[in-house]
């Protein structure tokens, strides 16, 4: 079987990785969207173009997934994060879980969302209705997680 | 002895400054990631690179420290914001 393409062009296919993490021994899965919001700031925006260090990015990403598996033993962990421009409400970002139980298929699918924001090599720079465009900074490392 | 050549991938923000998205570095031997990192910030002139910039070797992050080797390719990583 191929490596799947995680950071992907088109936009993000949550129903397959759910059919991804799918299976007989699982009794909970959880899903996460990360869309593209109409404020940030006190600013209207109007759309985000996500920009990544591509090969590294489908790398960390891969490691994150395996991460979370290793430390809850019984998850499935399947994700994609979207490049290009989106649109406001967009998804930008999907992670499907599964365990058998319910705890471990939110704290895996959060635990992967927390280290892709605090380690994807991914940009964004927010368009605004006035027509200009901002790279933003994420979240001091200090406030990962929250 | 022979120079290293190493590649400096910049992204976002950093391929602003610079004005460019690749370097192509000959370094002397025994040089570290911290060297490739310096040069870039030179070529960024007076608008400088962007606060808090990670570094990564060969696709995976690295220190300042790192020797680099002829044919490594060194990315200057602006805050990322995945998500």
């Amino acid at each position: 079987m191929s490596t799947p393409q995680r950071i992907v062009d088109r936009p993000v296919d949550l129903a397959g990785l759910v059919a991804s993490v799918t299976h007989p021994g699982a009794g909970a899965i959880v899903t996460f969207a990360g869309t593209v919001r109409d404020r940030n700031q006190g600013q209207a925006v109007t759309g985000i173009e996500y920009s990544a260090y591509r090969s590294m990015a489908e790398r960390e990403l891969a490691a994150i997934l395996v991460e979370a598996e290793q430390r809850l033993p019984g998850l499935r962990a399947a994700a994609e994060h979207r490049v290009g421009t989106l649109d406001v409400g967009e998804p930008s970002v999907a992670i499907a879980t599964s365990h058998p139980h319910r705890a471990e298929a939110y704290e895996g699918n959060r635990y992967v969302i927390e280290e892709l924001k605090r380690r994807l090599p991914v940009w964004k720079r927010e368009l605004y209705v006035d027509g200009t465009r901002e790279w933003v900074a994420a979240a001091p490392a200090v406030e990962a997680g929250r | 002895m022979a120079q290293m050549h190493v590649d400096v991938l910049l992204f976002a923000s950093a391929a602003e400054a610079v004005g460019a998205p690749r370097l192509t570095l000959a370094l002397e031997p025994g040089a570290v990631v911290g060297d490739a990192v310096q040069a870039a910030r030179d070529r960024a002139g007076a608008v400088g690179l962007p606060d808090g910039v990670l570094v990564a070797r060969n696709e995976a992050y690295a220190r300042l420290d790192d020797l680099l080797g002829d044919g490594d390719e060194v990315a200057i990583i602006p805050p990322v914001a995945g998500g």
